[in-house]
């Protein structure tokens, strides 16, 4: 065989080959397995060694992975079981092979925290992670912001949460901002005003993914005051027509509303069977604070 | 001293003639690709992931260079025969050997001198555009000269690891040279761990033997400096000297016993 004959045979084979590898998704498509991502090592001083002296690459890895797993999780399909269950233990062996690996705290902690189904609904795992940190780097206020923020928004523990901002405000270098807001946790705690003034700070963060999720927050606090003004609408609508169902066509109708309200992700709010005004499942703001993930009516 | 330094510029050419620098395009296309690429992966961490990743495959490469090459480049020339020809001239033996260590040592200050370079353009590429508060808020900046010191300190680590190699292929065989300097090399790495052994064994004799492993077994954890100068943390020059003169004083004892052995060898 020549050498030209040869090298038109291995290009023949090699578009045979495309070719196949083309068409076959449209004809035969793989096996879709819908089944939870494995984690091989969970435990972080076992993957330091192993990684002799590449752990701060190893740490990227395993960190793009946890944004990986939690991004695949929050936008899966709808028929998709959520489950978050690899988030810790991904963060937790980033952070051990790279313990000054900021992001990785400061995501975990509004990741870990958000409530299911955007997020795993672990305010507990937050802050084993933002505590895990700050043993790190004792001298990072953010931390203790953020643990803060923890205890405020998902636990609704007003008093640790000011005693966490206190105490980011006494670390030297720490902003001028903290120590007031600490003494306005502790004053109005659960106040939306209090609220606003935590995420007004945190969305003048250097970091955009912090900027992002601040601005998201306010966003539900706005909603919050929106849904207020509905509710006393609403409340006025049934108390001036006894014994019929409130919804947003009846109100439309007598002149109480311009059209059927949205908030600001474009969703329809909801009028539930006791007469309250919530967000929908499907709104980009949802849940909101104090609101069932499980029973958001 | 000349027929060393003759003996070091025919190492560094074979390394060009046996394509040894093909290596760094791999190293080009891999920062490029990443830095690409990994903006969209990484919620903001792209500087940081593309130092990491350019100091470890500056690392890794420069390993393979220095383990693969420094294995084979006298039990080659035995192998080969071509070592009775130049032992004939008048060379000495510990030239001989200097030499070869100081021509490998010239390809892997080439090549980590090309992919500090590239390194640098690709953080340059990366840093423009971004604000001046977003780049205040790393922990580094994008060019950061610190960068300098890990790179330095991997080049320290690989001079070390090439003298293992080489002493292991005065007497050994290229397979048992690589499994010899992998093993150091590894071991190496858990130095801090040998000298706790009688800790975690709980017995005193192992606890004397941990202890005088940890001080004759050469400890690569020293020179790996990359994770502090990534996260901007302060490499003393102090830390640098010593570092570089523990590397010093260990690789001429292994240079020494290299040419020892290799003098002795009977090539008859």
């Amino acid at each position: 065989m020549t050498r030209v004959a040869a090298g038109a045979a291995a290009a023949l084979c090699l578009s045979t080959a495309v070719v196949l590898h083309a068409s076959q998704g449209a004809r035969y498509p793989a096996p879709v397995i819908d089944r939870p991502d494995l984690l091989y090592v969970r435990s972080g001083p076992a993957m330091k060694r192993a990684a002799l002296g590449y752990d701060g690459f190893l740490a990227d890895v395993y960190w793009i992975r946890a944004l990986q797993h939690f991004g695949g999780e929050r936008t899966a399909p709808p028929d998709h079981v959520r489950n978050y269950a690899l988030l810790y233990p991904l963060l937790d062996l980033t952070t051990t092979l790279d313990p000054n690996f900021n992001i990785a705290y400061r995501f975990g902690s509004i990741y870990l925290g958000e409530p299911y189904p955007g997020g795993p609904g672990r305010p507990d795992l937050a802050v084993a992670l933002l505590r895990k940190g700050i043993a790190a780097q004792p001298h990072k206020w953010q931390y203790m912001q953020d643990l803060g923020f923890v205890y405020y928004w998902h636990l609704q523990d007003y008093k640790t949460a000011a005693a966490w901002f206190q105490k980011a405000s006494e670390v030297p270098g720490a902003p001028s901002w903290l120590r007031p807001l600490a003494a306005v946790t502790l004053a109005e705690g659960g106040h939306r005003g209090a609220s606003r003034t935590i995420f007004e700070q945190l969305a003048q963060s250097e970091d955009a993914w912090l900027r992002d999720s601040a601005q998201r927050r306010l966003r539900q606090l706005d909603t919050m005051d929106v849904i207020d003004g509905l509710q006393a609408r609403v409340n006025a609508y049934a108390r001036a027509h006894p014994g019929e169902p409130v919804t947003w066509q009846r109100l439309v109708a007598s002149g109480a509303l311009p059209g059927v309200p949205v908030d600001s992700s474009g969703t329809p709010f909801i009028i539930t069977s006791a007469g309250r005004v919530t967000i929908a499942r499907e709104s980009g703001l949802f849940p909101l604070p104090g609101q069932d993930p499980e029973n958001p009516s | 001293m000349t027929a060393a330094l003759s003996v070091a510029g025919a190492v560094f050419r074979e390394s060009v003639r046996d394509r040894i620098f093909y290596n760094l395009v791999l190293f080009a296309v891999l920062l490029v690709g990443a830095s690409i690429v990994i903006g969209q992966l990484t919620a903001g961490q792209d500087v940081k992931i593309i130092k990491d990743l350019g100091l470890s495959a500056t690392s890794v490469f420069g390993l393979f260079i220095s383990i693969f090459v420094g294995i084979n480049i006298v039990s080659k020339e035995v192998e080969r025969r071509s070592v009775y020809p130049l032992l004939a001239k008048p060379i000495r033996r510990s030239e001989f050997i200097i030499g070869k260590y100081v021509g490998l040592l010239l390809t892997l200050l080439m090549n980590i001198l090309v992919m500090t370079v590239a390194l640098y353009s690709v953080l340059f590429w990366l840093k423009r555009g971004v604000p001046e508060n977003i780049q205040g808020a790393w922990d580094a900046p994008a060019m950061d000269p610190a960068l300098l010191k890990a790179i330095g300190l991997i080049y320290v680590d690989l001079a070390l690891v090439t003298a293992l190699a080489v002493l292991f292929s005065t007497y050994s065989s290229p397979m048992l040279s690589a499994v010899f300097t992998v093993c150091l090399y590894v071991v190496g790495q858990f130095n801090e761990d040998l000298k706790r052994l009688d800790q975690i064994v709980g017995a005193p004799a192992a606890g004397i033997i941990g202890k005088a492993c940890y001080y004759v077994l050469p400890d690569f954890a020293k020179f790996d400096v990359k994770l502090a100068v990534v996260h901007g943390v302060t490499v003393s020059g102090g830390y640098m000297l010593w570092t570089t003169a523990y590397a010093a004083a260990y690789i001429a004892a292994l240079l020494f016993g290299a040419c020892v052995i290799f003098s002795r060898r009977d090539f008859k």
